[in-house]
């Protein structure tokens, strides 16, 4: 891990992805739905027009088109919003892409509360929960530009399909270049014996945030990058949580359904543990700035911090 | 591989052959207590025309690259579909009447992973034109001549989905896309003009910029000749049919979308059929 406190919105990292995945691979074809100039992938079409295809707005068309691309031996990522990416295509999704288990890589781009000022129609945050109920579907939820880029890399080299969950607003970053990603494999980025907080996407920055005022008040947490949101990284959370006495999740996703759910899931079966899960609580978005939109949720170093308290405290 | 020069083409050899299929899907759906005999019935011409007279295929060789695809968009005419690549040599006659149960390679909708001939798993409709475009467009990017064949239903056309690929295909210039609809006018719940009207069909696809063509779908060699056309856009056949064709107590009737004979409507049927 390499401290570097640039800020990026983890968007530039799936553009540089999708171009050095476009060099390495003659079957890399990019299928966009009018928004090539808004996610900035429009530069993998200006490098190889041969292999950009522009279907405009409609979501379904494009990820049965993917389906068919990948079925002839093409690795094909489309890109669209997150919230039409998935949810307007999302029978597609389930019948033809994962029904057939195709490499189809989906780009969900402004995911979460990202778009702020669009409010609740264009934040994505049901995204994750939608994609991680499909079976074989690997759901890598990156938490800066150059992990991002790396997860797209990564994909080529998964077999079936794949969401990358990106987003608009500049987060800080956290890795260098090249560092490695693979499904199933999280990133312990802080260890601590009291507690585990386990976070993806924009949420991984606050999380090490809430750990370093947590260990100014004398409570040591793990910090778990679980960029990989399925499959989770079960063994990962086995052995950072021997001996915590719980875990706090944070996303910018609904609380129902997503990282939360998986880690609960996991836990409540192999270790049960008090859990705090931090994320939207069961409301549709609306206007204002993510930090705003964020802070209103307990999304935020001190939401987490504040769970954190909380669940440390002795039970009556 | 079965080549053009192989293949008898008069319309007697087609009407024997057809005559078999729709025994094999009555007997399949009765047997199997569940499927959708009107829809399978109506588009045996258009198979048995595709698979023995039209499409580059190897029975022998199923994933051979230069084989013509084939996307069965309306699924629920699976048994149809399997009759035909039983026929074809595909896999033993026998197993097609292990269809729908538990095991079955015969999954109820075309399941690709599970039997050697399916280009693509079809079922949830308003699907496959999308997944023949993107085929389409693969085979133009690879410099492949393979065609990709795409039998759609009436019904299926009020998808939304099927119009966004409609607007696609002639973007893409997917002069490789061939297109039937099996227009038989009748979806489960009633007539399609009621429930919910597709007509007029020839200018829609017209005004969406592909080459349009209605034939009788009952007919082995007008399809044949529509199908063995090439055109610089993609093409759409609209082959008018009658949903249930060839047993009088189906035709035209919507129960018979999705429901199984019984022993003595299976008899019936096949004397009808002989």
């Amino acid at each position: 891990m390499i401290p570097n406190t640039a800020m990026r919105p983890t968007r530039d990292g799936y553009v540089e992805g999708l171009l050095a995945a476009g060099e390495r691979s003659p079957r890399v074809v990019v299928l966009d739905g009018d928004v090539g100039r808004s996610t900035g992938v429009i530069a993998f079409g200006d490098r190889f027009p041969d292999r950009y295809w522009n279907l405009g707005i409609a979501e379904q068309n494009i990820a049965g088109h993917a389906a068919g691309l990948a079925l002839e031996g093409f690795i094909p990522f489309y890109s669209t919003y997150a919230v039409f990416a998935v949810g307007r295509a999302l029978d597609q999704i389930r019948t033809a892409v994962c029904g057939m288990g195709l490499p189809v890589r989906i780009g969900g781009a402004h995911g979460g509360t990202s778009v702020g000022p669009d409010g609740g129609t264009h934040q994505a945050l049901e995204d994750i929960a939608q994609t991680r109920a499909l079976p074989g579907m690997t759901v890598l939820v990156p938490a800066d530009a150059n992990q991002t880029r790396e997860a797209v890399l990564a994909s080529l080299e998964i077999p079936g399909p794949v969401y990358i969950r990106y987003g608009r607003n500049p987060v800080p970053s956290i890795y260098g270049v090249g560092s490695r990603i693979a499904p199933g494999k999280g990133n312990l980025l802080r260890e601590g014996r009291d507690l585990a907080i386990v976070a993806c996407g924009a949420m991984v920055g606050a999380a090490l945030e809430a750990a370093e005022v947590l260990h100014g008040m004398g409570i040591e947490a793990s910090v778990i990058d679980m960029v990989s949101v399925k499959p989770l990284d079960e063994s990962l959370l086995m052995e950072v949580t021997g001996g915590v006495q719980g875990v706090v999740t944070a996303e910018d996703h609904q609380a129902a359904g997503g990282l939360g759910g998986a880690v609960a899931e996991f836990l409540a079966e192999n270790r049960p543990l008090p859990m705090r899960i931090l994320g939207v609580p069961d409301r549709f978005g609306e206007s204002g700035d993510p930090g705003e939109l964020l802070g209103q949720y307990m999304l935020s170093s001190h939401g987490i911090s504040r769970a954190a308290i909380d669940l440390m405290r002795p039970r009556k | 591989m079965v080549s053009q020069a192989d293949r008898p083409g008069p319309d007697g050899l087609a009407e024997s052959r057809c005559r078999l299929v729709r025994r094999r899907i009555v007997e399949m759906i009765h047997r199997a207590g569940s499927g959708h005999p009107g829809g399978s019935l109506s588009c045996v011409e258009i198979l048995v025309v595709l698979y023995c007279e039209v499409m580059r295929h190897d029975p022998g060789n199923p994933s051979w690259e230069g084989r013509d695809r084939f996307v069965l968009s309306k699924g629920h005419a699976a048994p149809a579909l399997y009759a035909i690549l039983a026929l074809c040599g595909y896999f033993p006659e026998e197993e097609l009447f292990t269809l729908r149960r538990f095991g079955s390679r015969l999954q109820g909708h075309p399941h690709r992973q599970s039997l050697p001939g399916l280009d693509c798993s079809t079922g949830s409709l308003g699907q496959g034109l999308s997944m023949a475009a993107g085929m389409a467009l693969a085979l133009k990017l690879k410099g492949s001549d393979s065609r990709v064949f795409c039998l759609m239903g009436d019904g299926e056309l009020q998808e939304g989905s099927v119009w966004e690929a409609a607007m696609s295909a002639p973007k893409l210039g997917l002069s490789n896309l061939k297109v039937v609809v099996d227009l038989n006018g009748v979806q489960l719940d009633g007539p399609t003009s009621g429930i919910m009207p597709l007509e007029p069909l020839e200018e829609k696809w017209r005004t969406f910029r592909w080459r349009v063509e209605r034939v009788d779908g009952h007919s082995p060699s007008e399809l044949c000749r529509a199908l063995r056309r090439t055109e610089p856009e993609p093409t759409i056949i609209l082959a008018e049919t009658v949903k249930g064709k060839g047993v009088s107590f189906m035709e035209g009737d919507c129960l018979w979308h999705g429901r199984a004979p019984n022993r003595e409507e299976l008899d019936t049927a096949l004397r009808e059929l002989s």
